[in-house]
């Protein structure tokens, strides 16, 4: 009996990391759901004559300089960081995973097309090409997405293009092959499906650096446009006030570290559980 | 013993120390400022930062004009004007000579104003040179204005950074390598950081107290407020991060001085495009704004409000703050009979100083208050000159017009206003050849009213000049009635 709990018990047990990446990440999607059904306040509701006010019954974390609710804007906040992160993500799978797919399944010259557009997109920093393509298309929460995409679809074809480059050799392939199935064919049935676990860990660690990326742009100015709430502004905001409120940098700053360590503890998790032979030894 | 002994010596002298070294003065001083000037030739770009850098200190004018705004002698020791007020007289400082040693002659003065004033000149001012008609040099110390018709603010605006006097010789170079005849004269420009000044100790005028002035460059609101605090920066004299002003004015360290300035900060408003080119559409906006929540949350308080284009510490001021009330179901209605009773959306470009920023997000609030909704696109310096204020591609800006004594700006035909009115250009003109001051300051006051009633702009507040500095600083202006950081009556104390 205690043996055959013990042999069943590794593989029923989901990785630590997994668990508590879930927890944090879904606190994070549960707080910008809620958003748009419920806040404390209007989160763009300003409200001057209230500036600055300590945490109260009233302002759960208090107000900002312009008497908007805090607790308020964190929540929206979250929402408009999800949604930004989510859509540059998004660009990233849906340019980057069928580029990828179609370099291993070629080879040959879409293949070095993918891989020098790879190389190039990595020679400059990730936050840098962003701010460099806010700078010239104009700040705002579309261009944004568009400057964070452009980076995720580089590293999903890399991703992509090496994994099915794995798929492409094993024995089940030549086999489909062999029975007369075109290229086309065996890369949706027998390649896509393979190597989805690990777009997905890829996607999930890209989601949390799209978040920091985005605070970062919003920091500067090039993000989200105000008056709608971001992470980044409300910490870009709250520098000046650091001897008068200093929790008013101190919540969007956790929120964003939470939402960031979450996503990258699921993303880990994710790579345990799914691809056990990359084993980390975080929380493992 | 003998330990004993040289201890005993080395305990006096350290004794000794610190009484000597507060015998020693500092003679250099850090200005902070926000903004890097693009060049150093105040004739060659509108940029507040290169006058404040280089005017008084390094170049100077015909007159100069003191810290109440004051017309006094510059580099002419003194003139004389003609009965029909047309033709000036300067006589020249008979020692005054440039930085490179050559004497500072009316030839000097021909070249500068036979610049500004020519077809093809380049000058952001222009406009003040157009009266002239003729300039005459008999002989190298003497130079004999002649204007075509009568101009007010002549003498002012010859004190102003567009009209410093350079020589021929060095003209081209003076926007990296600036030579004037000032108390001050260039040493180094670390782009991206500071401009370092030193004294010029061939000027024939009184010495500055102070033997080397850097003019150093900080934009970020926050690392300006740490560089005081840690005493890298001396002064700000632009001080703009008004919520850290508590932390200075509790430490005793420190000074704060809170003067008045030039800058009419407006809601640019562009009158050419629909739908502000109508009027009723203007007045919902000048409705809509609560002046009093827009400078307790954006400016800490510190601004006064105005409700046209004019310093309210000028004489000729007129308080017009009251034309339209804050009153939001008045701008709905008035929206509502010029044909938009939804409202409409705009966009608001802004520039980067704080005050821009900030009041930016406070009017879009209350604008959507009364169903103007806004989407705010911060840019940076040179994009809001290239698209809003060269470009006229804009529906909303936020800016402060720190120019002195600008209200003729409304009447320039392609200005960024978009503003076409001729009854102004009338009363504008009539002030331009107007010298009686009992008149001209009716006039301003009609010119005052017109732009008021016609809501051109939403008039916001006058900007506050607050200085920071260190306590034992003396002489910084607590006043700015241009664009200057005269530093050449400062010391340490």
């Amino acid at each position: 009996m205690t043996s055959d709990a013990d042999l069943d018990a590794p593989r029923r047990r989901l990785p630590r990391s997994l668990l508590l990446g879930a927890a944090l990440t879904g606190l994070v999607v549960v707080v910008a759901l809620l958003s748009l059904l419920w806040t404390p306040h209007p989160a763009e509701q300003v409200r001057v004559i209230a500036r600055l006010r300590p945490p109260s019954a009233a302002n759960w974390l208090g107000t900002d300089h312009f008497g908007r609710d805090a607790l308020s804007m964190i929540m929206v906040g979250a929402r408009n960081s999800l949604a930004v992160a989510a859509a540059a993500v998004g660009i990233g799978i849906l340019g980057g995973v069928p580029l990828g797919l179609v370099a291993a399944a070629r080879r040959g010259w879409p293949d070095e097309g993918v891989a020098r557009m790879a190389d190039l997109l990595f020679a400059f920093p990730a936050l840098l090409t962003a701010i460099l393509l806010t700078a010239l298309l104009g700040p705002g929460a579309i261009n944004a997405v568009l400057a964070l995409g452009v980076f995720n679809v580089a590293v999903l074809a890399r991703v992509t293009r090496g994994a099915a480059l794995q798929v492409w050799r094993r024995e089940f392939v030549r086999a489909a092959l062999a029975l007369g199935r075109g290229p086309t064919a065996v890369t949706v049935v027998h390649v896509l499906p393979n190597v989805a676990g690990a777009v997905i860990v890829q996607a999930t660690i890209l989601f949390a650096v799209a978040i920091l990326n985005e605070a970062a742009l919003s920091y500067l100015g090039l993000g989200i446009q105000p008056p709608a709430p971001s992470w980044g502004k409300m910490l870009g905001d709250a520098q000046t006030y650091l001897f008068t409120a200093p929790m008013q940098a101190v919540y969007p700053g956790a929120a964003i570290a939470l939402a960031v360590l979450g996503l990258n503890l699921l993303g880990d998790g994710l790579r345990d559980l799914l691809d056990p032979r990359h084993k980390t030894t975080t929380l493992g | 013993m003998r330990g004993w002994t040289l201890g005993a010596a080395c305990a006096a002298v350290l004794a000794l120390l610190p009484g000597y070294v507060q015998a020693q003065a500092r003679t250099d001083l850090v200005v902070g400022m926000q903004l890097e000037p693009p060049n150093l030739d105040p004739t060659a770009s509108a940029a507040a930062a290169i006058a404040e850098v280089t005017l008084v200190n390094l170049y100077e004018a015909l007159t100069r004009i003191d810290a109440d705004g004051k017309v006094g002698p510059g580099l002419a020791k003194g003139w004389t004007v003609s009965d029909d007020q047309t033709t000036y007289t300067f006589t020249l400082r008979d020692t005054a000579k440039f930085h490179n040693g050559k004497p500072a002659t009316s030839a000097d003065v021909t070249f500068t104003l036979d610049r500004a004033r020519a077809a093809d000149s380049t000058n952001p001012q222009k406009a003040w040179f157009k009266a002239i008609a003729d300039v005459q040099a008999p002989d190298p110390k003497t130079v004999v204005v002649t204007l075509s018709q009568p101009d007010g603010l002549f003498l002012f605006h010859m004190g102003l950074g567009a009209a410093v006097i350079m020589s021929a010789e060095t003209q081209p170079t003076n926007k990296q390598a600036p030579v004037g005849t000032g108390p001050f004269k260039f040493e180094r420009w670390i782009a991206g950081d500071r401009v370092i000044l030193v004294r010029n100790p061939d000027y024939d005028g009184p010495k500055p107290a102070l033997e080397r002035v850097s003019f150093r460059f900080i934009a970020d609101p926050a690392a300006q407020v740490s560089s005081i605090l840690a005493g890298d920066v001396d002064t700000v004299p632009q001080f703009n991060t008004f919520e850290a002003l508590p932390q200075f004015q509790n430490n005793p360290r420190f000074r704060v001085m809170t003067g008045v300035g030039e800058g009419e900060t407006l809601l640019s408003t562009n009158n050419a495009r629909k739908p502000f080119d109508d009027v009723r559409v203007r007045r919902a906006l000048a409705h809509a704004i609560d002046r009093k929540t827009l400078i307790d949350g954006a400016m800490s308080g510190l601004a006064t409000p105005i409700g046209s284009h004019f310093a309210p510490n000028r004489p000729e001021y007129v308080d017009l703050t009251n034309v339209y009330p804050y009153d939001v179901n008045k701008a709905r209605a008035l929206l509502a009979e010029a044909g938009y009773p939804q409202g409409f959306e705009v966009t608001l470009r802004l520039p980067p100083p704080i005050y821009a920023r900030r009041s930016g997000e406070l009017i879009a609030a209350m604008l959507a208050e009364a169903g103007v909704r806004v989407r705010i696109e911060n840019l940076e310096w040179a994009q809001w000159l290239e698209k809003v204020f060269r470009g006229k591609d804009f529906d909303l800006s936020i800016v402060a017009h720190t120019e002195a004594l600008d209200i003729e700006i409304y009447s320039r035909p392609d200005y960024y206003f978009g503003y076409k009115s001729d009854r102004f250009n009338a009363l504008s003109a009539e002030l331009e050849r107007t010298l009686d001051p009992a008149k001209r300051k009716e006039l301003y006051g009609s010119m005052q009213r017109m732009l008021a009633e016609d809501a051109v702009n939403g008039f916001l507040f006058q900007l506050p000049i607050v200085t920071v500095e260190n306590a034992k600083l003396a002489g910084m202006w607590k006043n700015r009635p241009y664009q200057v950081n005269d530093v050449t009556g400062v010391r340490w104390q």
